[in-house]
Formats: C-alpha cells, sequence, structure tokens
C-alpha cells in the first residue's frame, strides 16, 4: 500500500518520505528544517499545528533543536512562514491524496500560507480509494474536510503546468510505521 | 446567420494563435484523458453519474429544501434566488450590512453568468479574481473563453503585458515568473479582504456540504481568510447523498484536466472558525435562474446532469477551430449553446447553435452522458417553431418534400451541370447547391441515376431478399456505389429490390429545424421501403442509416405523430448498414475472400455517424485487412471532416480548415487508399484531395471489396 502511494503521490509532486518511529521522524523533521534554512529570522520560521502527534513530545528541547519552529499559529505569523506542519487523517492510494479534517483554523493555516507544507501520518492510515474514506469521513462532525493532492499548481497560461500559485510549492509527507506506540 | 457572427468565426478562424493553441491543447488532451481513465469503466462510472444527478434534477425541490434546513441547523444562511437579480440584491445587502469594501472570488461560472463582478464594482466596492486564469481575463476586461480554462486563449506575451501594467514593471515573459508575480500581487488580496465568494462543484442535499475543486488552492483562501463566505450555486449542483460525490469527483478531474484529482478538493459543511476565533458567516445561495424550468422539459432536463467539466469543448472540431470568445457567452461550446439559450434567451442561440456540426464527439466524451448534438437540434427546431424557416431554406425543403419534384430537379442538375463538368467533378453545380463548390470539388451529377439503372441490372432470383436504401448521394451522385453493393449481396445468396418511391431520409430538413419536412420524409420512406416483405433494409449511407434507424422514431415522436411509430420501429429492426451486414454475412460463412491477395496500404476514415451513433468502426476495418489491405491508421482517424451536410454550405470557414487537417491527416499515413463508408465524405475527402491534387484514392468501402469477395 505504501509503495503505491508513494508512487501516485510523487506522480503528482509531492515528496515522500517514511520511518519506523515518532523518534526517526522526529529527526527527520529537524534535520529538514536545517536543510530548509528554518531560522527564527522573518519569513524563515516554521509553524507546527496542534495535533495527537505532539503529544508527549518535549517542545522547548525540539524548539532548541530547530531554531525559528514555532507551535503559535496566528494568521500573521501564517502569512509570513517558511514551513507549516501539520497531520492528516488518511492518504489514498488511487489518487496520492491526503484527506484531512482542517475544521480548526490552525490546520487550514499551516496548509495554506507557508511555501513548503509538511503533513505527518501513520502508514496504518492509508486507504485504497474514494469509496473507503468516503465510509470513515463525516462531514456532520468534519465542517472542513481537505484532499490535498501534491502541491499547489496552475496551468493557466499556455497550458504550462507551474507549481506554487497560491497554496505550497511543495508537499513533503512523513509516514511513520509505529505513530501510536513510540515516545 | 448575421454577418457580424460570420465575421467572428473567420476572424477567430485566422487568429494563429488561438488555433495553435487549441488544436495542441486538444491533441495533448486526448490521450492525457485516455491514460486518466485507465482501470476504470467510464461507461459504467458516467451511467452512476447521470442515474444520480438524474435523481437530484427531478427532486429539485425536496433537495433544496432539505439542503436548506440541515445547512441552516449548522449555522450557515441558505437563499433560493430565483433570479439573478434576486441573488444580486442578496449580496449587496450582506455586503452592506458588513461594511464590505473588497472581495476575493474563486472561479464561479455562476457568477459570471449573472455578471456579478461588474455588479459589485458598480456598487462602490473592489472585486479580485483570484485563480490565475479569471484574474487574468479580468485584468484584460474579457470573458471566459473554456469554462475549466478561462485565459487559454492568450499567450504569455500577452499575460506578461498586462501583469507589467498592474505590477509597474516590465516583465518577462518566463510562465513560472509570471505565476509568482500572481502569487505576490494576489496574497496580500487575500488577506485584506472582507468577503469570498466561491461557486460550489456539488451541493449535498443529505448533509448540507458544498464541495469545491481547485488546483492552485485560492478557494481554500478565499473559503479561509475573509470573514464572509457566499457560495454561489446553481441548482444543477445538486446531488442527495454523501456518496453521491465520489464517482463525480473521479469523473471530473479526469475529464477536466486528465488529473486523477485536483491539487485540492474542500467539502464544507457550515461555517468554520475565523483566523481570529470567530464564526465564519456562511451564505449559500442556490440559484434558479431557469434551471427548474430547464429539469421539467422533457428534451432539456438532462442538461442538468451536467457537471461542467469542459471536456465536449476539448473534443468539439469546432471549438477547437474558433475558441470560446465567438460564441458570445459565458458558457460557450456545445453544451454553452445550450446553456445560453436557457439562462439567456433561446434567440441568444441562434446564430452559435449553427456553429454545431453534429459530429458527436462530445457526447461521447460527456461524463454526465448528456446529448449535445440531439439539444442543439432540439434548439434548432424550437427557433424554426419560433421564427419559421428563411425564404431560401423554405424553397428547398418544399422541394425536398416532394419526390417527384426533387427527383426531377436532381435529373435536370446532371445536364445543367455537363458543360462545367471536368473530369468527373464540377466546379459550379447548379440551384441550391450552387455555394457547396467553395474550396473544392464536387462530383458531378450522374447522367442517369441508380434509380434507372437498377431497372437494367440483371440479377438471379433468390430466396432471401434486402432492400437497398440509396439515399440522394448514392441515387444521384454515386450511382456505382450502389451497383458493387447488389453485387457484393447477390454473392451472399440475398436479391436485392429498390423501392423506387424511397425518397430524401430527411436528415437536411431534421438538421435544420424542419421536423415538419423530416416527418414526410419519415412517412414516405416508411411506406415504400415496408411495402415489400424483405429481411433487411440496407445503406451505404450511415447519415441514412442513423436516420432509418433512429431518426424517424424521434421525429415522429416529437410531431406527435405516433400512429406511424410501430411502423418505424419495424423499420429501425430491419435497417442495417452495409459494412455490419456484410461482416455478418462472413460471419456466416455466406461470403469469403480471395486468398492471399495484398492489395496494398490503405488508412481508414471514420464517419461521425458511423462510429460515433451506430458504433461501427472494427467491420470495415477488419473485412478491408481480410481482403488484402494493409491497414495504417491515420491520426484522428476519427474526427470529422468537415462536410456535415449543408454546414460545409454555410460555414464555409470552419468546413475548409477542418478538411485541410483531414486531409494533411490521410497524407501523413503515405498509404494510396483512404477508406470511408459514407458517401458525403467520399464527395468531401475526394473533393478536397482532387483540389490539391493528392494522388490518393478516395475509396467506398464496398468499391473496394466488390472484386474481393466471393460467394459459397
Ligand atoms: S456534436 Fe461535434 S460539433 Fe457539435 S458540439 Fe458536439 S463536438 Fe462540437
Ligand atoms: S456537457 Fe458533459 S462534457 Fe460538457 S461540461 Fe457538461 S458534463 Fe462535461
Amino acid at each position: 500500500m505504501y509503495e503505491l502511494f508513494k508512487t501516485k503521490a510523487e506522480a503528482v509532486g509531492a515528496e515522500v518520505h517514511r520511518f519506523k518511529t515518532k523518534a526517526d521522524a522526529l529527526d527527520f523533521i529537524v534535520s529538514f528544517l536545517k536543510d530548509e534554512g528554518v531560522s527564527d529570522a522573518p519569513k524563515g520560521y516554521a509553524l507546527w499545528a496542534e495535533g495527537p502527534f505532539l503529544d508527549g513530545v518535549d517542545r522547548t528541547s525540539l524548539q532548541a533543536k530547530a531554531p525559528g519552529l514555532k507551535f503559535q499559529v496566528t494568521r500573521e505569523l501564517a502569512a509570513d512562514s517558511l514551513v507549516g506542519i501539520s497531520e492528516a487523517g488518511y492518504a489514498l492510494t488511487d489518487t496520492g491524496s491526503l484527506v484531512t479534517d482542517q475544521t480548526a483554523i490552525v490546520q487550514r493555516l499551516v496548509s495554506t500560507l507557508p511555501v513548503i507544507h509538511v503533513a505527518i501520518i501513520g502508514t496504518d492510515r492509508i486507504l485504497d480509494g474514494k469509496p473507503a474514506v468516503f465510509a470513515k469521513i463525516n462531514p456532520s462532525n468534519s465542517r472542513y474536510i481537505a484532499f490535498i493532492t501534491g502541491p499547489s499548481r496552475t496551468a493557466d497560461i499556455e497550458r504550462v503546468l507551474t507549481i506554487g500559485v497560491h497554496g505550497p510549492k511543495r508537499l513533503v509527507i512523513v509516514f511513520v510505521d509505529d505513530l501510536e506506540g513510540a515516545n | 446567420m448575421k454577418k457580424e457572427f460570420k465575421d467572428s468565426v473567420s476572424k477567430a478562424v485566422h487568429n494563429a494563435t488561438l488555433t495553435t493553441a487549441l488544436g495542441k491543447f486538444s491533441e495533448a488532451y486526448k490521450v492525457n484523458r485516455a491514460k486518466a481513465y485507465e482501470g476504470i469503466d467510464f461507461e459504467a462510472l458516467r451511467q452512476n453519474i447521470a442515474d444520480r444527478k438524474a435523481f437530484a434534477a427531478s427532486h429539485i425541490d425536496l433537495l433544496a429544501a432539505s439542503f436548506k434546513i440541515k445547512a441552516e441547523a449548522l449555522g450557515a444562511k441558505v437563499f433560493l434566488a430565483d433570479s439573478p437579480d434576486k441573488v444580486k440584491e442578496y449580496i449587496l445587502k450582506v455586503a452592506r450590512d458588513n461594511n464590505v469594501k473588497s472581495v476575493v472570488k474563486s472561479k464561479s461560472m455562476a457568477s459570471e453568468e449573472i455578471h456579478l463582478n461588474d455588479f459589485l464594482i458598480k456598487n462602490g466596492m473592489s472585486v479580485k479574481e483570484t485563480d490565475l486564469g479569471e484574474w487574468i481575463i479580468q485584468l484584460a476586461g474579457q470573458k471566459p473563453s473554456h469554462m475549466v480554462m478561462p485565459a487559454i486563449h492568450m499567450t504569455k506575451e500577452e499575460v506578461a503585458e498586462l501583469f507589467g501594467k498592474e505590477v509597474h514593471e516590465r516583465l518577462t515573459t518566463d510562465i513560472p515568473r509570471l505565476v509568482e508575480v500572481a502569487r505576490k500581487e494576489l496574497r496580500s488580496k487575500f488577506l485584506e479582504a472582507d468577503m469570498g465568494i466561491t461557486g460550489g462543484n456539488l451541493a449535498v442535499a443529505e448533509t448540507g456540504s458544498i464541495v469545491l475543486v481547485t488546483n492552485e488552492g485560492n478557494a481554500r483562501m478565499v473559503t479561509t481568510l475573509p470573514k464572509i463566505h457566499i457560495a454561489l450555486v446553481g441548482i444543477e449542483k445538486f446531488v442527495e447523498k454523501f456518496e453521491d460525490i465520489v464517482p463525480i469527483l473521479t469523473a471530473l478531474p479526469r475529464s477536466a484536466t486528465a488529473q486523477l484529482l485536483t491539487s485540492y478538493c474542500s467539502i464544507i459543511t457550515g461555517p468554520v472558525e475565523n483566523t481570529d476565533g470567530s464564526m465564519k458567516q456562511l451564505h449559500i445561495i442556490l440559484m434558479d435562474n431557469r434551471r427548474t424550468e430547464m429539469s421539467h422539459d422533457v428534451k432539456f432536463k438532462q442538461a442538468m446532469q451536467c457537471i461542467r467539466c469542459g471536456s465536449c469543448l476539448n473534443v468539439c472540431p469546432i471549438f477547437r477551430l474558433v475558441g470560446g470568445h465567438v460564441f458570445g457567452s459565458v458558457y460557450t461550446g456545445g453544451i454553452g449553446t445550450i446553456l445560453t439559450a436557457w439562462f439567456e434567451a433561446l434567440q441568444n442561440s441562434e446564430d452559435i447553435q449553427g456553429l454545431c456540426i453534429q459530429c458527436g464527439n462530445c457526447k461521447e466524451v460527456c461524463p454526465g452522458k448528456l446529448d449535445i448534438p440531439d439539444m442543439i437540434l432540439e434548439i434548432r427546431r424550437r427557433l424554426v417553431v419560433d421564427k419559421g424557416q428563411s425564404l431560401t431554406q423554405k424553397a428547398i425543403f418544399s422541394v425536398v418534400n416532394n419526390r417527384k419534384l426533387f427527383h426531377s430537379m436532381l435529373r435536370a442538375a446532371s445536364i445543367t451541370g455537363k458543360p462545367f463538368t471536368s473530369g468527373g467533378f464540377i466546379r459550379h453545380l447548379p440551384f441550391f447547391l450552387s455555394e457547396l463548390t467553395e474550396g473544392r470539388s464536387l462530383p458531378a451529377i450522374a447522367a442517369e441515376p441508380f434509380r434507372d439503372r437498377f431497372k437494367k441490372i440483371k440479377q438471379p432470383k433468390l430466396k432471401e431478399k434486402a432492400a437497398f436504401y440509396a439515399g440522394c448521394l448514392i441515387d444521384f451522385a454515386y450511382p456505382e456505389m450502389g451497383e458493387s453493393l447488389i453485387k457484393i449481396l447477390n454473392k451472399a445468396g440475398i436479391e436485392v429490390i429498390f423501392p423506387q418511391d424511397q425518397t430524401c431520409c430527411g436528415a437536411p430538413a431534421r438538421y435544420n429545424g424542419a421536423y415538419e419536412v423530416a416527418g414526410n420524409n419519415a412517412v414516405d420512406n416508411i411506406t415504400a421501403l415496408l411495402k415489400e416483405d424483405v429481411k433487411y433494409v440496407v445503406s451505404a449511407c450511415p447519415t441514412c442509416t442513423v436516420a432509418l434507424e433512429h431518426e424517424f422514431i424521434a421525429t415522429l415522436e416529437s410531431l406527435g405523430r405516433t400512429d406511424w411509430i410501430p411502423q418505424a420501429k419495424k423499420l429501425a429492426e430491419k435497417t442495417v448498414d452495409f459494412s455490419t451486414l456484410v461482416k455478418k454475412l462472413v460471419d456466416e460463412g455466406r461470403l469469403s475472400f480471395r486468398q492471399g491477395q495484398k492489395l496494398g496500404s490503405f488508412t481508414y476514415h471514420d464517419s461521425c455517424h458511423l462510429r460515433r451513433t451506430l458504433k461501427v468502426f472494427e467491420q470495415p476495418r477488419e473485412l478491408l485487412q481480410k481482403a488484402g489491405y494493409q491497414l495504417t491508421e491515420m491520426f484522428e482517424c476519427d474526427m470529422c471532416c468537415g462536410m456535415g451536410g449543408s454546414y460545409s454550405i454555410k460555414l464555409p470557414e470552419i468546413s475548409a480548415p477542418i478538411l485541410q487537417r483531414k486531409l494533411a491527416n490521410i497524407k501523413n499515413t503515405g498509404a494510396s487508399i483512404v477508406a470511408m463508408d459514407c458517401p458525403g465524405c467520399v464527395m468531401q475527402i475526394g473533393g478536397g484531395l482532387h483540389q490539391d491534387g493528392a494522388p490518393i484514392k478516395v475509396k467506398h468501402t464496398l468499391e473496394l471489396l466488390v472484386d474481393q469477395v466471393e460467394g459459397k
């Protein structure tokens, strides 16, 4: 399932990574932020939206390892951020999409306004298609359900496919095999 | 057709940027679409969509009521607006009540339909389109030329200039750079805006949800950043259940842009939190604007099944030549013609309905299962009912309606035409056919029509009988095709009879909206062809076959002449096209081929009616190959040749380039023969190649088979 998803998601321009444990995933995110030049500077920082993944994570030591990482998400901060980190609900193999409940405003802010969107998801959340996901999502308790498939793109000028017109220019998906168990 | 309209057509056809861009796009689209649908049963999928949408269309009141209850229970405001004015009033009131100064919009055809931007701007607001294509045309002060790709008619040079003016900077034509300019410019607009307006791709009655599909992410910003969200949704966007989203979401991106899914799809159910923690004001306007009336119309209710994917435009040979602006209105192409006739006025579709050549390409790909060409014919018919036929057309059809007169005039044409004939082709035709010779040669009217020759043909007395329906072209221009057909069927042990009272199949009248005339033609033919008890009624002209098999019934039904329907059905059952019949006879072992023949290479041109209405395309290819010809397929073998009956007279400026394209595709195969199953196509392509001088034989399949088949 994972390989299939990876192929489909990469075909639409997403970057897909997989880690065994939560700790491995955290290490990756820290080094990713470093590599992208995330820092405390204006327009250079990263925002991490609240979610279950962060439960039990020592944020202070994380921030020490990744300067410029903030857990406070506001409209003003999001508008100028370089990276936004959030969690996704499901991954779909047929289209390489992430499906996520974005009723909470922070979820939308970190996935629409930053230049790069990093999405974390458990490897066990991969489903094989829309019927499977539609059996799980329920609009009566998720007011804003978002399907995200690759980065923002357009082909409106001379049909040339160009990345990043309004939304993130990169979508980085981080799979974690043992999401519940670790830490 | 009005002169200004004709002018806009020729201007578009001669706009090289436009036609090249659209041509390239439609070629790539075909390949990409096929790839996107790999592994999907398209017929099953679209039946599924059609069923669900048809259900919604016939229960609109119910669904709207349920939607309203659901969405309002969650805190949204739902407003049912029957007219564009009411929509505008409502939006203005919301804006005034909330002191709105700036508005950002995500793409919405419904708002284009009611010219909302102009209205809001006149009322003192700033309005920005944020879909890149929409923003481009907004800056250019134009209308969208395509439902899905509004700015497809513009070059990067034009875009660079527009953007340059907007940001007061000289810009290069580097596309990623231009996109970056838009990103920067619009980002501040999103953040400043007081109100966001979107359309809706779907509205789900069961849950009160709105579904928004985009690639750029602008809809996500428009529904997140401003504190007010207005979703303006046409009531054709309803589906009943949440699960109904699945098939539509499967087809929409695949059909629209050949994507498996767009970058973003949002399902919004009730208001959400604003960025400052307050609750959003969510207004959902359900716009009618004659949609309910359309859903009650027997012929047009299927138009409610449209999911606005735009694929009908992408495959239309006319649209790709002229682009969207010729249609003069918000919605373009075949579906646009229909929507204009309804959302504006029937009269507004008078010129544009004539653009459809009835090739059926759109019908084949439509995920909503709309029969666009049929609805366009219905528009034609209603226009004729409203306004009556033009004098020339009246004259023509009064002749066609009178078999004896019609046939004697065609005979006369063979005599008057004689001095103008050269090498089997005629340059100037007399009478009403005179304009036909623009841009291509035409066959001479035969000195002796088939109906006279038939009497001299000696046939063995055979038990099984088939009636031959010749159609005007074989009867009066290509009688030798009829003779070949008889030879072939005789070999299979079938005697051919030719009912002399058969007349025009009514297609010309029908395609011009003159249903009364077509109805009379139908009755005359039914009477003539069923007079003797035959096993088959065979035709070698797909247009005629379609008339006999489908249209007689439809025409008589629409005229209320129901007493003729059983007979029409009986005729339909017996009717068969030439290649299908011969293939059947070969399969039954009643005909065989001479062995070991090497007859050279051929390419096959699929005639619109044969391929798409009758679904016949394998049979002739198989027969010709069995006979010993080698097939080299041509590019776009099933694209129209531009003939379309009187279309080539009325719109030669469109017909001619379509033919030229076809000729180039034929020549590119290097084949020495081009085969087809339609005498109309033989006339168009044969005439084109005659003027072009290319040494390629243009043959009806039956002419290529006649000497190659043997009886038992
Ligand atoms: S039938 Fe052919 S010409 Fe008419 S709208 Fe459809 S694709 Fe275009
Ligand atoms: S008519 Fe069919 S093909 Fe055309 S936009 Fe509507 S659904 Fe798509």
